[in-house]
């Protein structure tokens, strides 16, 4: 089967910076992808390659077949993009909003309740876009960029201000999107969340691909120690003594073992009958980034 | 499918306009304000009546205010105690005192306002001089007869109505695109059009579809006002070549606005762009000083702004009763005005903000 998008190369400069710096990969049509890295990595702009919106300096971006650049009024169609939350006309409500890109499009206007409808916004088609809440805003958005049906949908940051609740409730819209058989792909800052709905994840930075793959096989790759605790009530002193090389602490609170044998780890505790509070935690796809791009803050 | 987006476009931007409150004052109360307060200030602006106080009996002055005319030039009251009459002179409440002792009239007055003292002065002279002749009993050898001019100088209201006129809708249509162009890419709507099918031609489109609306409806509303008795501008038989004056008008206070909206990279600095060209351009270009009054210097400086075109074009036609053919240069220039600066627009325009 022929790639939904296919980047081979590309490169793109500011001046000195090289925002993109050879960037290559592949996605599956329906598949579910993740381009994660820290501010300035140059997610933004590889996705404006492929989006069409800006021309690389070099290599070629490709999606459904045909090149993204020069803008293809015949792709256009074809691709879903969602930018934020605030991208709407002033002063539309939520269903004169959707009417108008349904008009854009050339989509029948019955899609405008159909897609309140999908996004849970049918009480809320009167209402103002100033009005709705973060949520209800990021909703909307997504329910502009999916109104014509695009066989390949984009999602930039979707979830940026979310709160928990909120975040969650999209999620399951971003499944149900995924499972219709279109092509996603997403770009975010919440591990977690690459985690939970990426199949594959890019993990950028400097302008360069770091890894590519699916998370639970980036996270194994890195073989990070697993961290078990349970109450306090064990002693600590016996436990590094039955357990050389392991990691024991205990704040009085909880009892801590980082450990690349978990099992023995395991095995002692419930010897003992100490496994009250059991937390197991082996690394996640927030250890991979780090690791991958460092702890220091940046701007 | 284009007219589709075109009209959904159009529909879009002028429900965002009639929703928003703060532009629906800007470019139809505001002006509207000014009209109602400046017609009412300068309707009044003729010759005024002279106030006049009579103490005691003044035989001379109640002969001729009977014989009609004079009333139309003098306003006759009455009072006892002179002291209180000058004092009122004095104060500039009334114009003169006037007073009989015998065969002598007095008339005190104030020169400090020298037009209604010379009236003043004038009136009482002839009043005395005519009085004079009767009793002399003798005809006068000269007689005066006066015929009136037809006015041709224009009336308060038919340099303000399309002088503020001018200015509401150059400040409409500048802004409007503007702000619209500005918001729209900081919001990022405007990459959000790009990565639809729509043309780039839709989208500007629509935006002059609905500035020409706004624009009309200010004419509309204007004309409807200032042709009211209260206001009295009488249109003349060509007042509709100025929907077409009003049209190139919009392109061109339009296209200023694209061009703003184009350099400019926050909505802030949008107004204040948008403020500094047609704040001075209403002061210099005869929409709030009719050129006519206008000093030397502005009258030249006029030339060279787009709004001198159409404030005198449409006061030609809808005032002066100027033919359709003196419309047309106004028109040409108002849209080569426009013409060039779209194709400086389209230069420097950007879809984002980097």
């Amino acid at each position: 089967m022929p790639a939904a998008i296919s980047v081979s190369d590309i490169r793109k400069s500011y001046g000195d910076l090289r925002a993109v710096d050879g960037v290559s990969f592949e996605v599956t049509p329906g598949e579910f992808f993740g381009i994660l890295g820290p501010n300035g990595a140059g997610k933004t702009t590889t996705l404006e390659i492929i989006e069409g919106l800006r021309q690389a300096d070099a290599g070629e971006a490709t999606v459904l077949g045909m090149p993204a650049w020069p803008r293809n009024r015949a792709l256009l169609p074809r691709i879903g993009v969602q930018l934020q939350a605030s991208a709407f006309f002033e002063r539309l409500t939520a269903r004169e909003q959707l009417g108008t890109f349904t008009s854009l499009y050339g989509v029948p206007a019955g899609r405008v309740d159909e897609m309140l409808h999908v996004v849970g916004l049918t009480d809320k088609a009167g209402t103002r876009t100033e009005k709705l809440s973060g949520g209800q805003a990021q909703r909307l958005s997504i329910a502009c960029a999916l109104v014509h049906g695009p066989d390949v949908v984009f999602l930039d940051e979707p979830t940026g201000a979310l709160d928990p609740q909120a975040r969650r409730n999209l999620w399951d819209l971003l499944r149900g999107i995924s499972a219709e058989g279109r092509t996603v792909v997403l770009t975010t800052h919440h591990m977690d969340e690459a985690e939970i709905l990426c199949e594959r994840v890019a993990i950028m930075d400097h302008g360069k691909i770091l890894r590519i793959g699916p998370p639970a096989a980036l996270i194994r790759a890195l073989d990070f120690p697993t961290r078990i605790t349970v109450e306090s009530g064990p002693p600590a002193a016996e436990a590094r003594a039955a357990m050389p090389g392991d990691e024991v602490t205990d704040d009085g609170l909880s009892l801590a073992i980082v450990t690349r044998d978990p099992a023995r780890a395991l095995g002692w505790l419930a010897d003992r009958g100490a496994l009250a509070g059991l937390q197991v935690r082996g690394g996640t796809l927030e250890d991979v980034f780090l690791q991958l791009t460092g702890r220091e803050y940046r701007a | 499918m284009r007219a589709r987006a075109f009209r959904s476009l159009s529909r879009a931007m002028f429900l965002g306009f009639v929703r928003d409150r703060g532009a629906m004052i800007f470019t139809i109360l505001i002006p509207v304000i000014f009209l109602v307060l400046l017609g009412s200030i300068y309707k009044s602006s003729g010759t005024p009546q002279v106030t006049v106080v009579e103490v005691g009996k003044v035989s001379l002055l109640d002969r001729a205010a009977g014989q009609g005319r004079l009333s139309q030039i003098l306003k006759i009251t009455k009072s006892r105690s002179l002291s209180a009459a000058v004092n009122d002179v004095r104060q500039g409440d009334d114009d003169a005192v006037i007073q009989q002792r015998g065969d002598t009239l007095v008339v005190r007055y104030s020169i400090a306002d020298q037009v209604t003292a010379g009236v003043v002065s004038t009136v009482f002279a002839s009043i005395v001089q005519q009085a004079n002749q009767q009793a002399a009993g003798r005809p006068a050898a000269f007689r005066l007869t006066s015929r009136q001019v037809e006015d041709k100088s224009l009336k308060p209201i038919q340099y303000l109505a399309p002088g503020l006129l001018g200015w509401a809708i150059a400040s409409g249509a500048t802004f409007g695109a503007a702000i619209t162009l500005v918001s729209w890419r900081e919001n990022k709507l405007l990459r959000r059009l790009r990565l639809a099918p729509a043309s780039a031609a839709s989208v500007f489109g629509a935006r002059i579809a609905v500035s020409m609306l706004v624009a009309l409806v200010q004419l509309a509303v204007f004309l409807a006002l200032a042709t009211t008795p209260y206001f009295g501008l009488k249109l003349t038989a060509y007042w509709w070549m100025a929907i077409p004056i009003v049209a190139s008008g919009t392109m061109a206070f339009l296209a200023i606005g694209l061009l703003v909206g184009a350099v400019a990279r926050t909505q802030q600095a949008a107004t204040s762009i948008a403020n500094l060209i047609i704040l001075p351009m209403a002061f210099l270009g005869g929409a709030f000083v009719p050129l006519n009054f206008a000093p030397a210097w502005i009258q030249e400086v006029s030339y060279a702004l787009p709004l001198r075109y159409l404030v005198l074009g449409m006061q030609d036609v809808m005032a002066r009763g100027d033919g359709p053919a003196a419309a047309l240069p106004a028109i040409g220039l108002l849209l080569g005005i426009a013409a060039a600066l779209i194709l400086i627009s389209v230069r420097v325009f950007r879809w984002d903000q980097i």
